[in-house]
Formats: C-alpha cells, structure tokens, sequence
C-alpha cells in the first residue's frame, strides 16, 4: 500500500523526505511538492502520512486486498500525545481508534543508560528484554490482561 | 534619496501617461491571466466540487460561515497562519507585507508625482522587507534547498514567480538609486527593471502568482470543511473530548497533561 501525495494540499515543508525511513519520499522538481518517487519500496511504514502537518499524504491500497472506497486516515496529534485512526469498510463501517503515542511531556523522560546499573548475569541470560518486565507491568501486580481490565475478547468478525 | 519619488524624475524622459497606462495594462493582465489560470487548472471546478461532498456531517449557517471567513482572512491570510515552518512564515510575511507596500507606492507615486514623501519611504521599505523575505526563502529555506540539498542555484519553471519578483524590485531600488546619483546606467537597469516586471505580471498564467487568490480560498474550505464535519475524511476523535479520555486505550494518559509539547516537531527537518 504505497504512498501518495495530495498536490493540492502539500505545501512542500520536506517533512516527508527527512521522515522517510526508505529515502523515496522526495520534492518534485518541476512543482516542488513531495512525492513517493519509488511506490514498490515504499515499507507502508506511515511515517509520512503521521508527520506531514497538512495531511497531504494518504496510502493507496492494492486493489485486491483494499478494493474501492476503503480508507485508513491517520492523525497524529503531539501536542495531546495521541494518535487517532479512522478506518473506513467499503460497506460503509466506520471505526474509530484512540492510542496514546507517549505517556510524559516530550524531551522530559529521556532514559540516561550512563547512569543505569549494568545488567546482571541472570538478566543478560534471561529471554526478556531490557525494561521488558517494567513496560509490561510486571513489577505491577503482574501482566495487565483483558480479564485484568475487565473486558472480554469476543471471537470472529464482528461490526 | 528615500524621500525622493523616482518616477516623478523619470518623467522628463517618459511621458506620466506612458508610466500610467503601463501600469493599468499590469492590472488588467493579473486579473486576465488569473481568470485564465482558474479555467485551465481547473481550481475553481475542484473547489466547488469538494465545497459540495456528500459526506458532510452537518450544515455550516450563514453567521458561522461568516466566521470562518474572518478567520481565514486574520489567521491564513493576513498571518499566513497555514506555514508549519517558522522561517518559511517570516519569510512569506515579509515578502507578502513587502510586496503590498511596494506595489502600493508605486501605483501611489505614478499617478501622482506629488505625493507625500511618505510613499517614496514606503516604496523603500517595502522593496527592502521583499527582498530580506524573498531571498532569505531562494537561497535557504526553499524545499529544494534545505530538504533536497539541490543548488542553490539551480533554476526551474516552478521558478518563474519569485524569480521575476525577486528580479522586478531588486532593478528597481538599483534603477532608483542610480538615477539619485545622476548615474547613466539608471536607463539600462530602468529597461531591465521593466522587462521583470513585466514578466511578473504578464506571466500569472506559467507562475504561482495566482497563489494569491486560490490560497486564501483554499484555506477558506478546508475550514469549512472542519466546520462540517468531512475534515478531509480525517479521524475526529481528540483527548479534549472527556468521553474519549475514559476509553480504556487511553489508560495510560488518563493523568497526563494536556499539552505534551512538541516531539518530532522540536527539530527542523534536516534530511541530508
């Protein structure tokens, strides 16, 4: 699903093409507007739909997997530290997401590894990864699960 | 010299009704050339055509159009509130500011050599902000230049519109400063001055003069269309919405601030 660009809205601030993890995002020559100048390696990372500040750039989807009408919109939003996502079903369904993208104030909680105690042998050998128990929540009443929350999982496709 | 209306001199050698038609030509050619530029891009048909979609959420009143429209004119217009880069934005209100003074005391100046010294000052000032704006944005802030690591001197048809202006009042200000110092160079740099401008205005139909009126229109629409409800066919759901704040995806912020400042944002794009 590669990207592309919304002439009419790209303003050409090149945000895309420092964001662009594969390089392919990069300024027309003719009308200095950004542009995907190689869609079959594009990685449908999203990192230029999320960080382009006029929403210029929108995926295509291959038309046998995302056929006619569908649409995934992205809108990252810092300032309030979220992203939202809109989904649209070529029946018509709508769903709409809500994630956190950072928990703290940006810059403000940068880990200092300097200063962080060198991991033991039993961590070094063990299979979880660095901080791995803390960002699960381990050391915090143990692995917060659905049932944990109170939700259930339902099973199939459902609307 | 800054108090000095340099077509007022220029008038022993070119008739004032010369200096006057050629300006009204200037204006009619703009307005022309716009026209022309809307029908064969087509602007105005995508404009109306996405001012009507079918997925709008509700209807936008007259009052709240009329809102909208203030909001436009304050915010992208007149602060061209619609540049997400900050040098961009100074440069383009210093080139835009520029331009209107410039444009303004010369048509001031040529219709009436008599005109307080005030305009002579204006024309000045103004020609000095475009100049700081216009070439502060060709030779450092174009995309090209600080995304693409292209040239700077580079040139290309996109080029057209700042070039000539660029070109148009730097002539001007040499062409009035020679002519002040009695110089026979001021003619030369006066026809040059001239062949730029008129490049400028006659070539709206190839340039990105006609910015100036489908920008502010575009921005008046994607307003409206966050008025309506179709934002683009975006996603609407915000953390300012303490409905939202309880959804259990969003546990983890439930206490946080609601400014988090700002992330990739705090650095410029330095790409290469």
């Amino acid at each position: 699903m590669p990207t592309f660009v919304y002439m009419t809205r790209c303003d050409g601030c090149g945000h895309c093409v420092d964001i662009c993890p594969s390089d392919i995002m990069h300024i027309d020559k003719t009308y200095r507007r950004a542009y995907n100048i190689e869609p079959s390696m594009c990685w449908e990372c999203y990192s230029c739909v999320k960080a382009c500040p006029q929403n210029a750039i929108d995926m295509r989807g291959y038309a046998d997997f995302a056929p006619l009408g569908h649409s995934v919109r992205v809108q990252r939003d810092e300032q309030k530290g979220t992203i939202a996502w809109k989904i649209k079903f070529r029946n018509g369904t709508e769903k709409n997401f809500l994630s956190p993208i950072t928990t703290k104030p940006w810059g403000q909680a940068i880990p200092k590894l300097a200063d962080v105690p060198a991991p033991s042998k039993e961590m070094r050998d063990s299979q979880l990864l660095y901080n791995e128990p803390k960002w699960i929540r381990m050391d915090d009443g143990g692995l917060h699960t659905l049932e944990a929350a109170g939700l259930t999982l339902k099973k199939g496709v459902y609307y | 010299m800054f108090a000095i209306n340099p077509f007022a001199a220029l008038a022993a050698s070119i008739s004032p009704g010369v200096m006057q038609a050629y300006v009204v030509v200037m204006i009619v050619l703009v307005a022309a050339g716009t026209l022309f530029d809307i029908i064969h891009k087509g602007s105005a048909k995508y404009f109306f055509s996405s001012w009507r979609k079918p997925q709008k959420k509700k209807e936008v009143g007259a009052g709240e159009l009329v809102a909208i429209g203030v909001k436009t004119a304050v915010v992208d217009v007149l602060a061209s509130g619609e540049f997400c880069n900050a040098k961009r934005r100074v440069a383009h209100l210093l080139t835009m500011y520029g331009f209107v003074l410039h444009v303004v005391a010369t048509v001031v100046m040529v219709f009436d050599f008599s005109a307080d010294s005030m305009w002579a000052h204006l024309w000045w000032i103004g020609g000095l902000m475009l100049l700081a704006g216009g070439y502060w944005f060709w030779f450092f802030i174009r995309v090209d230049v600080a995304a693409e690591g292209s040239s700077r001197f580079r040139v290309m048809h996109a080029d057209l519109f700042i070039l000539s202006l660029l070109a148009s009042v730097t002539l001007a200000l040499i062409w009035a400063w020679l002519q002040a110092r009695g110089s026979g160079a001021a003619m030369i740099v006066f026809a040059l001055y001239v062949i730029a401008t008129t490049v400028l205005f006659a070539g709206v139909p190839w340039s990105k003069f006609a910015h100036m009126f489908f920008k502010p229109a575009a921005a008046f629409e994607k307003r409206v269309s966050e008025a309506n409800g179709t934002v683009q066919n975006l996603p609407t759901l915000t953390r300012d919405d303490p409905e939202q704040r309880e959804r259990h995806s969003m546990e983890l912020l439930r206490d946080a601030p609601m400014d988090m400042g700002l992330g990739i944002k705090r650095e410029a794009p330095r790409h290469y």
